[in-house]
């Protein structure tokens, strides 16, 4: 196969995949072949933006979450507001959102980041407050009769013991961007949805599939792996969770 | 605020566009909820009834959550084409397990001291089932359906990718239809969310013994977004 030509938006299918062969020209269902000879060279990059919209998203958005939960802990005006955004976003299209943002901060990946934290939000504030609050009051009490400041309690105590359900909410805000994270292709975000809209362009069969199939791969991964992170890091729920 | 206002002003003056293309969109949403419901629930309230299969019952929807739509929908252009059953498909991945996960979980959970009573007084399984372990398992089952009809609605709009139409022809074609277009085609989904969920809320209501009607909205959050993925292994 000849070197791999800049992609370029909506191109023809023949000469876009270099020297083509029976089952490109034929745009069969899947060829296995071509997608192996330009995983390198065409898929590799778009899966590493995908890791890392999905990564930085979720890494600023767990900090944001975490003080929005502690400030409602303390004022509960702060969580009703807060629930409402939640609930309007988790209505409104995913689509519409990024496009909209595109007016306020331009086409680049900032743009799609604002949007993706903004989507991890109402999962991971959700759960980290409920986990909060699912301390056992007697726990606290123990806490404070040991002379444990504010601080420590949340550290040592409170943190640790809502650590699961903070962890499911990781977890779900993970593959949640993932699959969100190919929408923001539209607005030229990169990653693996911008082979989907570039197969759009092109009709070619394999591409759709290989791209949203890798998708696909990537969250089941992640979400496999934060599965054995959260055991890993609460050993003590194991029992309890298998039924 | 002036761009709200210009997008009222763009639904007024293109009442046809937005009847049919909402038209589209409902059609496509209550017929992926419809065979979604139709897979779903029965499995997820035989599972739980029966108390087997935790493991399938809850994991199906830790991985029907995982499978990104327009990935799948990508997927279903490859071997489907493009139309209606296409963006079905995905919209039924997208919501069944959800479904399936909430209607176990709802079941499954009924108080054993109910069941057991139940069936001292000589009910039949089935009888068990329809009079003592669905009535109580209402509330968590419509919380599955209602978040999974609220997402199909919202996910929907992705069926403009694969020629499914709806609302999203409009959203993704800002060149045409301008900020304004993509605000108001925008609104009128999440509208249309609410309004469905509101719908469902009173369905909800009737069909919950009242006794049970005040813990309803309560459950709904924890259930659809904390329990369920905290349970699971």
């Amino acid at each position: 196969m000849s070197a791999w030509p800049p992609i370029a938006a909506g191109g023809v299918v023949i000469p876009k995949f270099g020297k083509p062969s029976e089952c490109v020209v034929q745009n069969h269902q899947f060829c296995a072949g071509w997608f192996i000879d330009h995983f390198s060279s065409r898929f590799l990059t778009p899966l590493l933006v995908h890791i890392e919209l999905t990564a930085i998203a979720v890494g600023v958005g767990l900090p944001i979450a975490f003080a929005a939960a502690l400030i409602s802990r303390r004022y509960h005006w702060f969580e009703r507001g807060f629930s409402l955004f939640a609930a309007f976003l988790y209505t409104f299209p995913a689509l519409a959102f990024f496009e909209l943002m595109v007016q306020v901060t331009g086409i680049n990946k900032f743009t799609a980041e604002i949007a993706l934290v903004s989507y991890t939000q109402l999962i991971l504030f959700v759960n980290i407050l409920t986990g909060l609050r699912a301390v056992p009051p007697d726990a606290l009490e123990a806490a404070r009769a040991m002379g444990l400041t504010h601080r420590q309690t949340l550290l040592r105590v409170e943190l640790p013991l809502a650590l699961p359900p903070i962890m499911a909410g990781i977890r779900i805000a993970t593959v949640t961007i993932i699959s969100l994270a190919t929408v923001a292709a539209y607005i030229g975000a990169g990653g693996l949805g911008s082979l989907i809209f570039d197969a759009i362009g092109t009709g070619f069969k394999t591409e759709f599939i290989a791209a949203g199939g890798l998708a696909v791969v990537l969250a089941l991964v992640a979400d496999g792996g934060l599965v054995l992170l959260q055991r890993t890091l609460t050993p003590w729920t194991r029992r309890s969770v298998v039924r | 605020m002036h761009t709200i206002i210009q997008s009222f002003q763009f639904f007024g003056n293109h009442l046809h566009l937005f009847r049919t293309k909402t038209g589209q969109q409902l059609e496509l949403s209550l017929a992926s909820i419809g065979i979604a419901m139709a897979l779903a629930i029965p499995v997820g309230v035989w599972l739980g009834h029966i108390h087997r299969g935790s493991f399938l019952a809850i994991n199906v929807c830790n991985i029907g959550r995982a499978l990104p739509s327009l990935a799948v929908i990508s997927i279903g252009i490859g071997i489907l084409g493009i139309g209606f059953t296409n963006t079905m498909v995905a919209l039924v991945i997208l919501a069944g397990p959800v479904m399936l996960t909430n209607a176990y979980v709802a079941v499954e959970q009924v108080d054993a001291n109910a069941v057991q009573a139940a069936r001292a007084m000589g009910m039949r399984p089935w009888q068990v089932l329809v009079r003592v372990e669905l009535p109580l398992a209402t509330p968590l089952l419509f919380a599955g359906i209602r978040t999974g009809t609220v997402f199909v609605i919202a996910t929907a709009t992705l069926a403009t990718f694969a020629g499914g139409g709806g609302l999203g022809d409009i959203i993704a074609n800002e060149a045409s239809y301008g900020t304004a277009g993509v605000v108001a085609a925008s609104l009128t989904i999440t509208v249309l969310a609410f309004a469905v969920d509101g719908l469902l809320a009173l369905v909800q209501r009737a069909l919950t013994a009242p006794p049970l009607r005040h813990q309803t909205d309560a459950l709904r959050t924890v259930a659809s977004v904390t329990d369920l993925s905290t349970e699971a292994p």
